[in-house]
């Protein structure tokens, strides 16, 4: 009956989270942390997505629900306000190489960054990449057609939009990077002259 | 052959920096400087403190009063004492409370060092456990109801995705051989690395010169995870380091490992 409600509810559009994840499950957590700085426990609550998406990976997924989701996820992407999808590539690779912002022990008046190199490679000239994402070197290689440029926004928004339950994060969605840092992170990736558009030796 | 192996570090960058850092544990030997926080812990062990103005040594870790050789590889386990299932650092909180007479919101009021402090009381004795069980199977109790319904509990938390970054611990933890960074992150929901990395904890962390233990190493996940933070002896922290415990079972204690 709740699993019922709960995939109406969220056909409907209406973003309010029902309680397909056991009770105890969110009383247990919540009883388990405490606020720190600017991560209080409010960050403990969880969207709908996140709670589609919190399944062991063996479990199955209802397609259903997660189609709905996917198409609220597309619908919901902000493109830039004035059209320009492409800021400073240098000031983009700044964005991509910061891995500080949201943790209880970072400053909340300092800029966010994108910790790119976290999971991806880009310039190659960065030894110092993750592998949890696909790498990302010659990423301009692909042009700058709107086809593509509304693609990575997308991407960079809100993954969710294409690929549901990626381990992404919601950049634009969740307000980790504002515009003006998107569209410097969209240049880092599609500026031909950026340091991931260099050749690999 | 100087040539293949400077292929073989183009090839393979992130292998070629796990091969400095195993050369360097290499160099260090037996050198961990963990070996002082063991025999402070030992020291603390068989110290009469608090009101009672007792030692630790009556103490039961799960195997009896008093004994400590192999107790840590089966934590977490179930007390009847207590009825609940409890990690080794707030079983020892618990007996600093009843057999010293001291207040827990004293002796877990500070758990963990903080950078530049020298580590703290609980530190040194769960690395001197750590060691009591060094080479021993890791084998947690799972005979008991709630020590299994710890287990599960643990698995749902482990992929509960929350916060801003929508980070879970499996956003880092569920895929083998990947990196953060240049960090090799273990597949925790895979016997083998979950043996590797459980078993390795407690570790003295060269970049902070301390040692930390496994409660210490959950609660930096979460602020990298970007969420609140995680409470000293929850039962967020007791179901995870289950989950990890039982998953990592069959495996050999390493700790106290030595760390980046």
């Amino acid at each position: 009956m709740k699993t019922t409600l709960w995939k109406m509810t969220l056909l409907l559009g209406i973003g309010i989270a029902p309680t397909a994840v056991s009770e105890d499950l969110a009383a247990v957590i919540q009883a388990s942390f405490s606020d720190r700085g600017q991560a209080t426990l409010l960050r403990l609550e969880q969207d709908p997505l996140q709670q589609h998406c919190s399944q062991p990976r063996d479990q199955p997924v209802d397609d259903e629900i997660a189609m709905a989701l996917r198409q609220q996820r597309l619908d919901a992407v902000v493109f830039p306000a004035d059209g320009d999808f492409l800021g400073d590539w240098q000031r983009g690779a700044t964005v991509a190489a910061s891995g500080r912002g949201l943790q209880f022990n970072d400053d909340p008046s300092i800029a966010n960054g994108g910790n790119c190199y976290a999971c991806h490679q880009l310039a190659p000239s960065e030894v110092a990449y993750g592998t949890l994402g696909p790498s990302l070197t010659q990423y301009g290689l692909r042009g700058q057609s709107d086809a593509m440029l509304r693609y990575t926004w997308t991407k960079l928004w809100d993954t969710h939009a294409f690929n549901l339950c990626s381990h992404m994060p919601r950049f634009g969605a969740q307000k980790i990077l504002d515009e003006q840092q998107l569209k410097d992170v969209m240049a880092f990736l599609l500026d031909p002259n950026s340091s991931v558009n260099q050749p690999t030796e | 052959m100087i040539t293949r192996w400077c292929l073989l570090w183009l090839a393979f960058p992130a292998w070629a920096d796990e091969g400095v850092f195993d050369q360097y544990r290499d160099l260090m030997g037996d050198d961990n400087p963990a070996i002082f926080v063991i025999d402070e812990g030992e020291e603390f062990w068989y110290q009469s403190q608090g009101p009672s103005g007792a030692t630790l040594e009556a103490c039961d870790l799960g195997l009896g009063a008093g004994v400590t050789r192999g107790a840590y590889a089966q934590f977490p386990r179930y007390f009847a004492d207590t009825d609940r299932v409890m990690d080794i650092e707030t079983r020892l909180i618990h007996c600093m409370e009843t057999l010293q007479g001291r207040d827990r919101t004293v002796t877990a009021a500070k758990p963990y060092s903080l950078r530049g402090d020298f580590g703290t009381e609980l530190e040194a004795l769960v690395t001197w456990l750590a060691a009591e069980s060094e080479g021993v199977v890791i084998a947690p109790e799972q005979g008991h109801p709630k020590e299994r319904a710890m287990y599960a509990l643990g698995e749902e938390i482990f992929f509960y995705r929350a916060g801003p970054h929508d980070f879970s611990c499996a956003t880092c933890h569920e895929q083998s051989d990947k990196r953060i960074r240049l960090q090799q992150l273990p597949n925790l929901t895979d016997h083998h690395d979950a043996a590797d990395a459980y078993g390795s904890w407690p570790a003295y962390r060269m970049s902070q010169g301390l040692v930390r233990t496994m409660g210490w190493r959950l609660q930096d996940c979460f602020r990298q995870q970007r969420w609140p933070g995680l409470t000293f002896g929850s039962e967020v922290s007791i179901a995870l380091q289950t989950y990890m415990a039982v998953n990592a079972a069959g495996g050999i204690m390493t700790a106290p490992g030595l760390k980046r």
